[in-house]
């Protein structure tokens, strides 16, 4: 979670004092602090983030945060469709009538 | 929390696992590099080296910003940190890395340099506007994921007038990389590293977009497939690989379609160009000089470059013998090939850049592979 913390304390607390730099997830817009500055949210951690880099976001939407700068917003359809496609791996491999299983075993 | 959790889901890594199991071909060997060290890092937190075949090797590319910067340029900023009106501000991990007479920008903070730590290049701009009788240098690190933000802050800076802030830029360019591990003569000529694929990074993709390794596909005959930071992801980006290389393909393939587009993102490059050019060359730890790897501040924002501020100079050194960071950061040696590791150099007191960040493969295999070395008593 280190990466998520909007000040030195907080990460501090959270990541033992080491921060990193690439290592971002994507999190929920749950404010809209003007200028461009948005408040965003994971698992309950909220923090402060520039949108500076980014074109408008609203609240709800997902963005990609990277050292405090949201690079990308996270398209929403596009990770439920690799989600989906995951499941359907996971299905298929486990399916013992499966077309799949026969190359499998 | 759906978008973080979902993507390292047991079951489908299981699938994933033995679908990959099925479809290499016994008889060939898979080399495949994930250039950027937030891969290296999933890839041993989440044990996906475990749940690959064995004729799939994973070989860890230079992709960690504070690995490949030269000692004298980070000389340089200790140097600068040294001056009394100075207030440097980096990101953590620079901190630690140990440079010449293993000098840290931490030790000279304790010995009383003004040397702050900043997880956004924004608060870098926040000290300078509230210490006007100090001048605040932001000593700016990284690939093409940092860049626009530190020309933001460049922008903003000049859009404020602040006379006190300037930024040391270190800035380097990921294609230009990646190009130079395959022109290398270990991989030309010597077939010391063999490269038959490229994970691509997703963050610094999601800036530039998945358009400036098409050459490599095309010219070089190399795919490259652009994979998200989680381990499903990973394991996907694997399975793409290995399908086109089955195939006789190269081409690039976007795994990471949640966050990178062909283009990329169009309003952070138009903030790099407008205040950054190309250098003509940049020296890159473990790489060399490498011709218009890194970028510097225009001449019209000049008044903001800490370079020509303060006139930086960069003395050569000579790098500890015994550390073997060069060589694993072009990924012709494993961490455990170098005597060093785990017993001088260790995570606590690194001597080489490889074991201080999160993303150096040194850090990674002694967090995580450290049980599988015989380290003596």
């Amino acid at each position: 979670m280190a990466t998520l913390c909007g000040d030195r304390a907080t990460c501090e607390r959270h990541g033992n004092g080491r921060l990193r730099m690439c290592l971002a997830v994507p999190v929920r817009v749950s404010a809209l602090l003007g200028d461009h500055w948005i408040e965003i949210e994971v698992g309950g951690i909220h923090s402060r983030t520039s949108i500076a880099l980014i074109d408008e976001v609203a609240v709800g939407d997902y963005v990609i945060v990277h050292a405090g700068y949201a690079i990308a917003r996270l398209d929403v359809r596009e990770a439920e469709k690799t989600l989906a496609l995951f499941d359907e791996i996971a299905a298929q491999v486990k399916r013992p009538d499966d077309a799949l299983h026969t190359r499998i075993s | 929390m759906r978008y973080i959790l979902g993507f390292r889901e047991g079951a489908a890594a299981a699938a994933l696992s033995k679908l990959l199991a099925t479809e290499v071909d016994p008889a060939r060997q898979y080399h495949l590099m994930e250039f950027c060290g937030g891969h290296t890092h999933a890839i041993f937190h989440y044990g996906v080296e475990d749940l690959l075949p064995a004729n799939v090797q994973l070989v860890h590319g230079p992709g960690c910003p504070v690995c490949v910067l030269p000692v004298p340029r980070l000389d340089a900023a200790i140097e600068l940190a040294g001056q009394r009106e100075v207030i440097l501000v980096s990101y953590g991990d620079m901190l630690r890395v140990p440079a010449s007479r293993r000098r840290s920008l931490l030790k000279a903070r304790a010995q009383g340099a003004d040397v702050r730590m900043a997880y956004s290049a924004f608060e870098a701009l926040e000290i300078a506007a509230s210490h006007p009788d100090r001048e605040v240098v932001f000593f700016a690190i990284g690939f093409e994921t940092t860049t626009p933000a530190t020309a933001h802050i460049i922008l903003e800076a000049h859009r404020r007038r602040l006379a006190n802030f300037s930024v040391y830029c270190n800035h380097v360019i990921t294609p230009a990389a990646i190009q130079s591990i395959l022109d290398s003569p270990e991989v030309r000529e010597r077939g010391e590293i063999r490269v038959d694929g490229f994970i691509g990074p997703s963050h610094v993709s999601a800036v530039i977009g998945s358009a400036p390794y098409e050459c490599f596909a095309k010219d070089y005959g190399r795919p490259v497939v652009i994979a998200g930071f989680e381990p499903l992801d990973v394991l996907q980006a694997v399975l793409m690989l290995v399908r086109q290389l089955n195939a006789g393909r190269a081409c690039v393939e976007n795994q990471f379609t949640r966050g990178v587009t062909r283009a990329g993102n169009l309003k952070a490059q138009d903030l790099m160009n407008t205040v950054f050019e190309r250098r003509p060359s940049f020296e890159w730890r473990g790489l060399g000089e490498l011709p218009h790897s890194g970028v510097k501040i225009k001449s019209a924002y000049r008044e903001f470059d800490a370079e020509s501020r303060f006139a930086m100079q960069f003395k050569p050194v000579t790098e500890n013998a015994a550390c073997q960071c060069p060589a694993i950061i072009r990924g012709v040696k494993k961490p455990t090939d170098c005597a060093i590791f785990g017993t001088v150099c260790t995570p606590r007191d690194p001597i080489g850049s490889c074991m201080v960040s999160a993303e150096g493969a040194c850090a990674a295999y002694y967090k995580y592979r450290r049980g599988a070395l015989q380290v003596p008593a």
